[in-house]
């Protein structure tokens, strides 16, 4: 596999970034503060008020690496990608199923299978330390879930099912998180905005993941705007939300309990704005940021392919097998399941 | 020489490609993957290549660098690294040399490269060229190619072998498992390609999925 990328990530507001020779240099005031050489990079991710300089934006484009800007708060506002690789006959063959609602159906539903199976996983390991009848009764449902995915049922049917077993899932996930603090206590997903520091978490976690996905998309030439579980919106990175859908539980909300449990973050790292939204204060998304970056570094190996790489090279491995299926090289799309 | 409409002229490179692997030829030229290494050694050999022919003359012989190649009955196109032009009863003789960095080889595959820069040639300047050479950087050696009938056919069968592949725009599956051991660990598409990936199947994979739970 090739090297995993670094996604750098710029939280020091009024920093400037500028190109230096084949370096990403970047200046907070007058002073250099570091440079890191732009083949070691997969993605530039810049909260709040961070300028670039429109040379190290074409020098970005020219290697691959997808920059986002996002709010302070961790809202995505743009991203700006290179051209697009040139493999024409697969994003054709992309467009041609996502047309053809049964081709749709079967991808959406391996994707979904991923997902159940992973969020599965994700209780019973929990169950297995705490035994909760809750938690047992969500993991059934689940599997009820997984079951009826057994046969091929059109498109429609497939995301009920996804919003079903999302129901059970995040109706147990307050069992996930053992911090007695009453500020972590999780009643059920919200977001846009996010009204309490799990779904903060949650969300900030599923920004990074969904700029990485859609980056591992792009380097494979795939459209990351035309999915086949998620509904095409103007400007909805559908597939990149499509793909990510099997590693929300593995990747981001273990993560996310991870650091309340273990106490990375804290309660008073989070904040209630006049408006009802939580946010993060930055010392608390510095540590998130560091803990995510690490988290990518763990190796695991790949279920399918059945060898070792980085956690962050799985959703690179996800969009080149996705490519291959619809190239016609495999006989369906699998999707990562923890083992 | 076409039985079937042409496709868009093909470079010569893609020849070696598709005697390497069908598949490899595939990934590069039809799905036009990009790839670091790929990209960065052909693009270091292009960068070497790509001044724009130079010529130096030595009495009897004229030496022509980075000429740029074409044929449209073959559908080629592509860049001689050397055309050597020998003075003979007063005509200038074209004889292109292939610089190679590595040692001879036994397949063709250089040969064909050769040959098919020579039907270029031929094409180009109305002439005929009955041999060339190719140079190896390991041995430093100098090595004659008989541009015979047997040469010549098999690079038009690779030829169109090549446009085949473009006309039918589907990439061919990788080789057969003891080909496979043999060529793959050189091939820097080998994450792209998943030379072991179509030998498995994912709706099996799936079904274990879903039995496990």
């Amino acid at each position: 596999m090739k090297p995993l990328l670094n996604t750098l990530f710029v939280t020091t507001q009024e920093s400037y970034l500028a190109k230096d020779g084949e370096c990403v240099a970047v200046h907070q005031g007058d002073v250099l503060k570091g440079k890191v050489p732009i083949h070691t990079l997969g993605g530039l991710v810049l909260f709040g008020q961070i300028s670039c300089s429109p040379f190290l934006l074409g020098h970005c484009a020219k290697n691959g690496v997808t920059v986002s800007w996002l709010t302070q708060n961790g809202r995505f506002l743009a991203a700006m990608h290179g051209p697009v690789s040139g493999n024409v006959l697969l994003r054709r063959e992309q467009y041609r199923r996502a047309d053809n609602e049964d081709a749709s159906a079967s991808i959406a539903a391996s994707m979904v299978i991923g997902k159940i199976a992973n969020c599965r996983t994700v209780l019973l390991r929990t169950a297995r330390e705490r035994p909760s009848r809750e938690l047992d009764g969500a993991a059934d449902r689940l599997v009820q879930c997984l079951r009826r995915l057994r046969e091929p049922l059109p498109l429609n049917v497939v995301r009920g099912i996804e919003g079903e077993a999302g129901q059970a899932y995040f109706g147990v996930f307050d069992k996930l998180i053992r911090n007695a603090d009453p500020a972590f206590r999780f009643a059920g997903r919200n977001r846009r905005p996010p009204l309490d520091a799990v779904n903060c978490l949650l969300s900030f976690l599923y920004t990074l993941l969904v700029h990485d996905v859609r980056g591992a998309l792009e380097s494979c030439g795939l459209d990351p705007a035309v999915g086949f579980l998620h509904r095409d919106r103007p400007g909805r990175p559908s597939l990149a939300l499509d793909l990510m859908e099997e590693f929300r539980p593995y990747l981001a909300d273990r993560l996310a309990c991870t650091l309340i449990n273990r106490g990375q973050v804290k309660a008073k790292g989070f904040k209630h704005t006049e408006s009802g939204a939580v946010i993060m204060d930055d010392a608390t998304r510095k540590e998130v940021l560091t803990a995510w970056q690490e988290r990518k570094q763990e190796t695991v190996e790949h279920p399918f392919l059945q060898e070792k790489m980085a956690t962050g090279l799985l959703y690179h491995c996800q969009a080149r097998l996705l490519a291959r299926y619809l190239r016609g090289d495999l006989d369906a799309y699998p999707p990562f399941v923890i083992r | 020489m076409h039985h079937h409409p042409p496709t868009d002229p093909i470079p010569i490179s893609a020849l070696q490609h598709y005697l390497y692997c069908p598949r490899q030829c595939a990934l590069i030229h039809l799905e036009q993957l990009w790839t670091e290494n790929v990209y960065t050694a052909e693009g270091r050999q292009l960068h070497e290549k790509a001044h724009d022919a130079a010529t130096e003359s030595r009495g009897d012989r004229k030496i022509v660098t980075g000429l740029l190649l074409h044929s449209l009955r073959f559908g080629l196109t592509g860049q001689a690294d050397v055309v050597e032009f020998h003075r003979r009863d007063g005509n200038w003789q074209p004889y292109p040399v292939e610089y190679k960095r590595g040692r001879p080889k036994s397949h063709a595959a250089d040969r064909i490269q050769l040959c098919a820069q020579a039907l270029c040639l031929e094409e180009m300047l109305h002439v005929a060229i009955p041999e060339g050479a190719l140079f190896y950087g390991k041995t430093r050696r100098r090595q004659v190619v008989a541009l015979d009938e047997a040469l010549r056919e098999e690079t038009r069968r690779t030829v169109e072998a090549v446009h085949d592949l473009m006309r039918q725009g589907k990439t061919p599956p990788p080789p057969a498992l003891e080909i496979a051991n043999a060529i793959c660990p050189a091939c820097s598409l080998q994450d792209e390609c998943l030379p072991l990936v179509p030998r498995k199947s994912a709706a099996r994979y799936l079904q274990s999925v879903l039995e496990g739970a």
